[in-house]
Order: structure tokens, then C-alpha cells, then sequence
């Protein structure tokens, strides 16, 4: 990992006149532009990553202004087992997933070629095609948007957290003491907001390209229509017989990996816990809500055809009693 | 103050406020369920309730509860209309609640059709619907605890 960090002090200087900011951004492909291409999707090789934290720093940046300004003292939380989560003093922390860090670097130790390697690549938000945290959530503050991303409204959300127990990969995370629920019934009902990577989605509204794409020094990251950005994943994968993650985790996401090696063995090597996914196979955890919703057009046209079987019944009995006078 | 039926004394007519009831306790339970108080509120703390923590069983509990509460929907409506219309008529209680309930199914259908993988709403739709939703449920369980209270039923024999 030396050269990695002789290149971040490097890139970190750098980065300074690129990142100066996000206004100076490259223009979103002229193939992600435009309403009309649907969904796009983000290409991440892990051969390419270097670990230099461009893409972290770059994405506080540009995103500062939506990060928490939490009122303190917090209010007090009924019931006592209501945990604060107060991260307003640590908004350094970058190596894992935290309200003020929203994109971190994953590390793994693995065998490339039968050569030890250590492989780092960016972790953030999937951006699931049928995002649960969005599905699930029961205000409407998770959102997902035409464009595939999917972001959570801070203006409107509680906090509850429900969004990161439903999560694959439990994302979002909670800054207690800001938004909506103090103007509501602070001790009793939510614990603040969730804040997760919204892919930059003001800057993808003008037209650029979501921060940590921009600044990459070596082109980690790509974005596109994500039909577009499958197939060249799986052409990087024949070329390298290398491997994809996030083509059909969790029914499809927005975010596709390739690597060199097995997503098994980098799940394995990658240190997991609080705000740091892991990378397991995935199920689409909403496969029985598209599957019950088919039996949702069934259900009625039964109760409707067991009223006509009982009116049926009932004027056959009728006219077997007339019949019978 | 007149007490008013809820259904003839046909069986059906015994069972249908029994399944409705219990349809209407599992469906505002696993409704509840959806917000993340139970937990919270020591709800999965008591013995044989550990279960309701569950996000996605609560889910899908609902969503089962919704296909029961559509079939039952198809056939009340459509035995009234083929039959019990001749004897019975909806009373002002009885219309409220359906009222109330309807606003219930629509939004509850638009919150299904925004968990199918290709359908996206706009972000203030999606808010209305959620919150709507969660609304025309409160109303529901206050509205049906107060006529239970007045002995107000759905419907009332008609005089001839």
C-alpha cells in the first residue's frame, strides 16, 4: 500500500484546483443525458482504483451543504432505549459510511494471479433498481427517481432508521437532533435524519457528472444508461475473466463492480460492520411484493365470481322451490 | 337509539363481521408494523411477538391481509348488488366507512404499484400517497371505534 500513499499526498494536491470545485465539472456524457434514456447506471473497475480518497474527499465537498447541522442539546429520547447518533463530532471519519461520509474506500487483501494484492475500490450507495429503503419507507422520504438514483428527502425524513434495517447493505446512516421530527413530538416519535450518497443528483440535473466520477484521477468510475454500462461490465469481465457485483444483487442495482477476483474472496478479506457493507450475494428482498401484487388483480375477480356462485345457487333453489309447488 | 345490522343472518351474514374484524386488527397491525415503533416501543419485546421487528414479514403479512381485504371487497360489493340491495341499505355510518375505506384501497394500490420495479412516481405524489394512506387508516379506526360505540352497523334492514 506504499505507493498508494505516496500517490494520494500527490493526488490530494491535485485534487485541491480540481475539486475547486465541482463548478469546473466534466459534462455528463452526452449518451447519460436527456430524461428520455432512463436509468443510468455506474461502472466501478476495482483494477483501477488506486485507494487515493479523491472520490471521498470530493464528494464532501460538494455535498456539504446537505450534510446535518444537528441543534444541541438533543431532546431527551423516550424510551431510554432510544440511542442518540451523533456523528457532528467526527465528521472526519472517512473510513466507513457516516452521515458526513457518504462514499468511502473498501479495502481486500486477495490473491490476483497468485500474487497477494491489496485491491481498493469505492463503496456508497447501490442505488438498487426496487430500492427497499425507498419501497419501505412509510413517509416518502426515500425516493427513488427516474433517473435511478435513489435519494432520501432530509426536509421531510424522521430518522427511524427503517430504511437502513432494510437495506442489503444497511447504507443509510443517522445524524439524531436535526430535522422534521423536532418540530414534531422530538422525544417520542423519530431521532433526526438519514443521510446516504444521492449520487449527486442536483449535479446530474444540470447536466455534470456526479463528483467522485469527476475528480477520479484514473477513471474508476463511469456513468451511463445502464443497458449500456452492463454490457461493458461484461465485456471488461470476459476480457479479464474477471467477475460483476450489482447486476442482479437485490433484484439489480445502479451500480456495477468489476473485479478481477471472485466477489466471494473480496467479501471475505473486506473488514465489515457499521456503516461498512459487506459484499454477500444478495436475493431481491422485494421479490414477494411483485409477486403478491399479481394475486392483489386476482383477488377480486374471485370474491366477485363466489357472489355470482352464491347468487346462482340461490335462484336455482328458488326456482326448484317454485317448481316444486 | 337504533341499533342498526351489519349483515342478514345468513351464515355468511355471522361470519363476514368476524372475518372482517379480524382482517381489520391483522391489517392495522401489520400496517402499524410498518413504521418503526415497535421495536422502539418494547412492542417485539413481548413473548411471541419477537416477529414484529421484522420489516419484511410485517410487509408481507400486509400485502397478504390486502388480497383477503380485495376478495372480501369483490364479494360484499357484488352480493349486495345481486341480492342483499332488496332487503338491506347502506347506512350513514355504514357510508362514511366505506368512504374512508376506499381512500384506503386507492392509495393503498398506488403504494403497490410503487414497489414494482419499473414504476416511479414524482417525489410529491409518492409523499401524498404515503402519508395519505397512513391518514385515511387513522380516520378509518377512529370512525369504526366511535359507531361501535353508538351500536352504528354498515347496514340497515329495509322496511317494506
Amino acid at each position: 500500500m506504499d505507493h498508494k500513499i505516496s500517490r494520494r499526498g500527490f493526488l490530494k494536491g491535485s485534487l485541491a484546483a480540481v475539486g475547486a470545485a465541482g463548478a469546473a465539472a466534466l459534462p455528463l456524457p452526452s449518451v447519460a443525458r436527456g430524461e428520455a434514456q432512463g436509468e443510468l447506471a455506474t461502472l466501478i473497475d476495482i483494477r483501477k482504483c488506486i485507494g487515493c480518497e479523491a472520490c471521498v474527499e470530493a464528494c464532501k465537498e460538494v455535498n456539504e451543504h446537505k450534510f446535518p447541522r444537528p441543534k444541541k442539546p438533543f431532546p431527551t429520547m423516550y424510551p431510554s432505549r432510544v440511542k442518540v447518533s451523533d456523528w457532528s463530532d467526527k465528521q472526519d471519519v472517512t473510513d466507513r459510511l457516516t452521515p458526513y461520509n457518504w462514499l468511502f474506500i473498501q479495502e481486500a487483501t486477495v490473491k490476483v494471479k497468485g500474487e497477494e494484492e491489496t485491491l481498493t475500490f469505492p463503496r456508497r450507495c447501490m442505488h438498487c433498481q426496487n430500492p427497499p429503503c425507498a419501497d419501505l419507507c412509510p413517509w416518502g422520504a426515500a425516493r427513488k427517481l427516474k433517473n435511478g438514483i435513489t435519494r432520501i428527502d432530509s426536509d421531510i425524513c424522521l430518522g427511524g432508521s427503517k430504511c437502513r434495517a432494510v437495506c442489503p447493505w444497511h447504507i443509510p446512516q443517522r445524524q439524531t437532533g436535526v430535522g422534521l421530527y423536532l418540530d414534531l413530538l422530538p422525544s417520542l416519535a423519530g431521532n433526526g435524519v438519514m443521510y446516504k450518497c444521492d449520487r449527486c443528483y442536483d449535479r446530474i440535473e444540470k447536466g455534470a457528472l456526479p463528483a467522485c466520477i469527476d475528480v477520479c484521477p484514473e477513471k474508476v468510475q463511469k456513468i451511463g444508461p445502464r443497458a449500456q454500462i452492463v454490457r461493458e461490465a461484461h465485456e471488461i469481465a470476459k476480457q479479464i475473466n474477471g467477475y460483476i457485483y450489482g447486476e442482479k444483487e437485490n433484484g439489480g442495482t445502479n451500480t456495477i463492480y468489476v473485479s478481477p477476483v471472485p466477489f466471494e474472496e473480496l467479501n471475505r478479506a473486506v473488514e465489515k460492520g457499521p456503516g461498512k457493507p459487506g459484499l454477500d450475494p444478495v436475493k431481491n428482498s422485494m421479490a414477494h411484493a411483485d409477486n403478491l401484487a399479481k394475486a392483489m388483480v386476482i383477488a377480486p375477480v374471485a370474491g366477485v365470481a363466489a357472489a355470482v356462485g352464491k347468487f346462482y345457487k340461490t335462484m336455482k333453489g328458488i326456482s326448484g322451490e317454485e317448481a316444486g309447488k | 337509539m337504533r341499533r342498526t345490522e351489519t349483515r342478514g343472518k345468513t351464515k355468511d351474514g355471522r361470519a363476514l363481521p368476524w372475518l372482517w374484524g379480524i382482517l381489520l386488527g391483522v391489517m392495522a397491525f401489520s400496517g402499524f408494523g410498518q413504521l418503526p415503533i415497535f421495536k422502539r416501543y418494547y412492542i417485539s419485546d413481548i413473548p411471541g411477538l419477537a416477529w414484529s421487528a421484522d420489516f419484511y414479514l410485517t410487509h408481507r403479512i400486509h400485502y397478504v391481509g390486502a388480497i383477503v381485504l380485495l376478495a372480501l371487497a369483490g364479494y360484499v360489493a357484488f352480493d349486495y348488488l345481486l341480492g342483499n340491495r332488496r332487503h338491506v341499505r347502506l347506512t350513514g355510518s355504514g357510508f362514511v366507512r366505506l368512504c374512508l375505506l376506499a381512500g384506503i384501497v386507492i392509495t393503498g394500490v398506488f403504494r403497490v404499484l410503487k414497489n414494482l420495479p419499473d414504476v416511479v412516481f414524482s417525489p410529491g405524489f409518492t409523499l401524498v400517497v404515503d402519508i395519505s394512506h397512513l391518514g385515511f387508516m387513522m380516520a378509518y379506526l377512529f370512525a369504526a371505534l366511535a359507531f361501535l360505540i353508538m351500536g352504528r352497523g354498515w347496514v340497515e334492514q329495509k322496511s317494506f
